[in-house]
């Protein structure tokens, strides 16, 4: 389980071994405050969907999940995309309600961020990887907190280089963008470095 | 009007590119680009599914209430990568494994959902249509390019068929094991962008925060 976490931060990391998230990524890390927002929104949004899709998963769409109604070879999984990016959107809806009723401060922090959520790549793919890694229940709330941990690290210190950046006398054409694709590849080679690492 | 026409399809391939400088759908781009068989099958199904989103959102674009058309328009996006998917698995089913969950997340890729967005909209189909197939290929062109670096360099080979003789097996050439990393192909559309924005100075962006020398002036 650890194992399975420390992973999911480090040597998976989606954004950047899997390159999921990086539209947002590139687009919302102009400024720390605002990457450590979004990065928060995404852990809670991506640890309540992972364990919520495994459910819808195994309850509904795989294969023999409708055995109990007298219909044991139905099989639904090709459902999956349009079914998670529904309870995605649900969710992301949901949580910003509830965080409107009950807190009110947060919500004025994050609101802003959870609808750019909803079209996040990361947390879609976060899902399909469950699906596709077979992870049981436990392993899927796991791997959802982990990997949102790990895209919240990734943006958060990026955006804490790019601040620096914004300074720096760079060529014309590499300016802004050019050079943000070129730190997210140091800092993708120096998560690399994490391959390995594995506990006893 | 027939230029006009014909610019849809031409601008986006390198004036407006929809990666290097619109910032779309980068995310499920670069992962499929370690060979150029995933490229090119990534690329087939991007346009394909961009392509039918375009035209179907173009012809319903007047019934469509706008407080609903985000809906809308993931679930028209996600049934055809439903049916993309499928056809993958029944025809291409090798591929489909290669590219893992990749093609699913064309759902989410921003590019389909951008020029949904952005243009078909609010234009009929026939500009749409082109526009999609426009932006797929200036999308599909990054795709290759970078694939056609990564793949030869990384394992001396294209498309799967060795061209360059490989050390390991009495050949010259040491494959680099970094351009088959995901580092590289961040690094490359850097190096990319930055040679697309010496050719073209207009896509420079605006600098922000000029360079101030000790005397508080701005040096340019």
């Amino acid at each position: 389980m650890i194992d399975l976490f420390l992973r999911s931060i480090f040597q998976e990391n989606l954004a950047l071994t899997f390159f999921l998230g990086i539209c947002t990524f590139l687009a919302v890390s102009k400024r720390v405050d605002t990457a450590l927002g979004l990065g928060v929104a995404m852990i809670v949004v991506q640890a309540v969907t992972v364990p919520i899709n495994h459910l819808i998963f195994q309850g509904l769409l795989i294969e023999g999940a409708w055995t109990w109604a007298g219909l044991p070879e139905v099989d639904l999984s090709f459902l999956k995309l349009i079914s998670f990016i529904g309870v995605i959107a649900a969710i992301v809806q949901i949580l910003e309600m509830v965080l409107d009723r009950y807190a009110p401060a947060l919500h004025r922090s994050l609101g802003i961020f959870l609808p750019l959520i909803t079209v996040n790549c990361a947390i879609l793919g976060g899902s399909l990887f469950m699906v596709e890694r077979r992870y049981t229940l436990p392993e899927s709330l796991v791997y959802g907190v982990g990997s949102g941990v790990g895209w919240a690290l990734a943006i958060v210190t990026f955006a804490a280089i790019r601040e620096r950046l914004r300074h720096a006398d760079a060529p014309e054409g590499l300016r802004g963008l050019g050079m943000a694709f070129l730190v997210t590849g140091l800092m993708s080679m120096g998560f690399a470095a994490f391959v390995g690492v594995s506990l006893p | 009007m027939a230029s006009s026409l014909l610019r849809h399809l031409t601008a986006p391939i390198i004036d407006n590119n929809p990666i290097t400088l619109q910032i779309l759908g980068i995310c499920s781009a670069l992962a499929v680009t370690t060979s150029l068989s995933t490229a090119l099958t990534m690329s087939a199904a991007l346009v394909t599914v961009l392509a039918g989103a375009s035209t179907a959102i173009s012809l319903i674009r007047r019934h469509l209430p706008s407080s609903i058309r985000l809906v809308v328009q993931i679930t028209i996006i996600a049934s055809l990568v439903i049916v993309a998917d499928q056809v993958l698995r029944a025809f291409a089913f090798e591929m489909s494994q290669r590219l893992s969950i990749f093609v699913g997340l064309i759902v989410t890729n921003c590019v389909v959902l951008g020029r949904a967005e952005a243009f078909a909209m609010r234009n009929p189909v026939g500009p749409s249509l082109l526009d999609a197939l426009g932006n797929g290929l200036g999308y599909s062109a990054v795709l290759l390019l970078i694939a056609a670096i990564r793949e030869p360099l990384g394992s001396g080979s294209v498309f799967g068929v060795p061209v360059l003789p490989l050390a390991s097996e009495g050949g010259w050439f040491q494959p680099l094991g970094f351009m088959l990393l995901a580092p590289s192909a961040f690094v490359l559309i850097g190096l990319l962008i930055w040679i697309i924005r010496t050719l073209r100075p207009e896509q420079v962006e605006v600098n922000d925060y000029p360079f101030q020398g000790t005397d508080g002036g701005a040096r340019r």
